[in-house]
C-alpha cells in the first residue's frame, strides 16, 4: 500500500481522534471543578466519597474503565452495546480526566492565600463572586502548566479507544499494520500525535504568556 | 453616637482564651490606637470586630444596630444580615492582600462596582480622585507586583476608602514594611485622622500612636490593661505592666 493511501485512510480516523479529544476537554474541564469543590466540601461524608471516587479513577487503568463503560451495561443489564462507540468513549475519558483535573484544581485553589478570601469578604464580595472574580483567575494562571501536561497526555491517550474498536486514527493504523504486515502506519501515527501535541504546546504556551502579565 | 460598641467580648481558640473580657466603644471621628505585646489579643479583637472571627460571647453593635444578640434561650446569635454591617466598616491588612491579577485602579473600584452594584462611571471618578489624593494616580494602571510595599499599602487604604466606610480598621499596617517605607503609610493615616475619619489602629509604632490618636488602649492577656489619652498612657502611665511594655519599646 502506498504511503499516501495509508495517510489518507488514517486521516479519516483523525476526525474521530479530534472528536474524542475536544469532547473530553469540553466535559472534563468543568466536571473537574465540580469534583474539586465536592472534594473540598465541609461535609466529611461528601469529601470522603469524592476522595474514594477520585482514587478509584486514578488507581485503575483508563483502558479498564473504557471497557467497563462500553460493555458494563451489557453484562449488568443485558442491554445491547451501543453501535456509536463515541458515547462510551467520551463518557469514560471525561470522567477519568475530570478526576485528574479535579486534583490539579484542588491544589491550585488551596494554594491561594487565606488573605485573598478575607480581603474579598471584607470588601463585601459574595462567596460566588469571590470564587469567580478573585480566586479562579489566579488559580487558572497557577495550574496552566499542569493542565497542559494532562492535555498532552490526552492527545496520546485517544489511541486507547482502539480497545473498543472505535475507528479513530490509531485503530485504523493498527488494522492497516496487521493486514499489510508493516510498521509504517505506527510511524505515521507517531508523527500525527507529535504534530498535534506541538500545536497544543504552542497554544497553551501562548495562553500562559497571556496570563503572565503579573507576578504571583 | 458610637460607631462601634463592643461589650464583654470573649474569644477562645481551643483552650487558649485570647480575649477574656473586653468592652470598648468608638465615637464618630475618633481615632483609637490599640497597642500591646504580640499574642495579647489585639489582632483577634480586630478580627472579631470585622467579623472575620466569630466571638464566643459579647455584643457587637455598629451604628446602634446589633450584630450579635442573645436569643430567648440565652445563646449568642449573629445577625442574618451581615452584608449590611460589612458596608459600615473596612479593614486594612498587615499584608495588604491586594488582588494580584487586578490593576491598581481595578483593585480599588471592583468591589464597589461588582460587590455593591454601584454605577461604574461614578465609582471610577471617585477612585481616580482618591488615588490622586494618595499620590498614586501615576500607578493607576500598574499591577500590585510593580509597586513598593509602601505603595501597595497605600493602594489597599484607597481600596478600603472606596467602600465609603463609617469606620476604618488597621491591623498593624506598617509591620510588613521596610522601616524607610513606613513613613509614607503613616502620613496617609495621619491625613485621614485630620479629616476626622473614624479609625481603630492596631500598631507597634508608639510615636505614631501618640501623635495621631485621641485615645490609646493597651491590651495584654486578653483584657484592657490601661486606656486614656496619649498623654495619660505614654507620659503618666499608671499600670506597672504598661510601664514595663513601654520601657521595652523605648530601649
Amino acid at each position: 500500500m502506498a504511503l499516501s493511501v495509508m495517510i489518507e485512510k488514517m486521516s479519516t480516523g483523525f476526525e474521530k481522534t479530534c472528536s474524542i479529544f475536544f469532547l473530553t476537554l469540553l466535559f472534563a474541564l468543568p466536571l473537574g471543578v465540580v469534583i474539586a469543590l465536592l472534594r473540598m466540601s465541609k461535609s466529611f461524608v461528601i469529601s470522603r466519597i469524592t476522595q474514594l471516587f477520585v482514587s478509584v479513577l486514578r488507581g485503575t487503568p483508563l483502558m479498564l474503565q473504557l471497557l467497563a463503560v462500553t460493555y458494563g451495561p451489557f453484562y449488568l443489564f443485558g442491554t445491547s452495546v451501543s453501535r456509536n462507540k463515541l458515547i462510551p468513549v467520551v463518557i469514560a475519558f471525561s470522567i477519568n480526566y475530570a478526576a485528574y483535573f479535579s486534583e490539579i484544581y484542588r491544589g491550585g485553589i488551596e494554594s491561594i492565600s487565606v488573605g485573598q478570601y478575607e480581603a474579598a469578604t471584607i470588601l463585601g464580595y459574595s462567596k460566588m463572586k469571590t470564587f469567580i472574580r478573585i480566586i479562579l483567575p489566579q488559580v487558572i494562571r497557577r495550574i496552566l502548566p499542569s493542565v497542559t501536561n494532562e492535555i498532552v497526555t490526552l492527545v496520546k491517550d485517544t489511541s486507547i479507544a482502539f480497545t473498543v474498536s472505535y475507528q479513530e486514527m490509531f485503530t485504523i493504523g493498527k488494522q492497516i499494520a496487521n493486514s499489510q504486515t508493516s510498521f509504517t502506519p505506527f510511524i505515521v501515527a507517531g508523527v500525527f500525535y507529535y504534530v498535534f501535541n506541538a500545536i497544543v504546546g504552542f497554544v497553551m504556551g501562548r495562553a500562559e504568556k497571556a496570563m503572565s502579565y503579573y507576578k504571583q | 453616637m458610637n460607631v462601634l460598641k463592643m461589650t464583654n467580648i470573649k474569644k477562645s481558640f481551643g483552650d487558649n482564651q485570647v480575649i477574656k473580657d473586653i468592652s470598648l466603644s468608638v465615637d464618630k471621628g475618633e481615632v483609637v490606637s490599640i497597642i500591646g505585646p504580640s499574642g495579647g489579643g489585639k489582632s483577634t479583637l480586630l478580627r472579631c470586630a470585622t467579623l472575620l472571627e466569630k466571638v464566643d460571647d459579647g455584643i457587637i453593635t455598629y451604628m446602634g444596630d446589633d450584630v450579635t444578640y442573645k436569643n430567648e434561650k440565652g445563646h449568642l446569635c449573629y445577625s442574618k444580615n451581615l452584608k449590611k454591617f460589612r458596608q459600615v466598616f473596612s479593614l486594612v491588612f498587615q499584608n495588604f492582600n491586594l488582588f494580584p491579577h487586578f490593576s491598581v485602579l481595578k483593585n480599588v473600584m471592583d468591589a464597589p462596582v461588582s460587590a455593591l452594584g454601584r454605577d461604574k462611571k461614578e465609582v471610577k471618578e471617585e477612585c481616580i480622585k482618591l488615588l490622586e489624593k494618595m499620590g498614586l494616580s501615576e500607578k493607576a494602571n500598574s499591577y500590585p507586583c510593580e509597586l513598593s510595599g509602601g505603595q501597595q499599602q497605600r493602594v489597599s487604604i484607597v481600596r478600603a476608602l472606596a467602600m465609603n466606610p463609617d469606620i476604618l480598621f488597621f491591623d498593624e499596617p506598617t509591620s510588613a514594611l521596610d522601616p524607610e517605607l513606613t513613613g509614607e503609610v503613616l502620613k496617609v493615616i495621619k491625613q485621614l485622622a485630620e479629616e476626622k475619619m473614624t479609625m481603630v489602629i492596631v500598631t507597634h509604632e508608639m510615636a505614631f500612636a501618640r501623635a495621631v490618636s485621641d485615645r490609646v488602649i493597651f491590651i495584654d492577656g486578653g483584657v484592657i490593661v490601661e486606656q486614656g489619652t496619649p498623654e495619660e498612657v505614654f507620659s503618666d502611665t499608671k499600670n506597672e505592666r504598661t510601664k514595663q511594655f513601654l520601657q521595652n519599646y523605648n530601649n
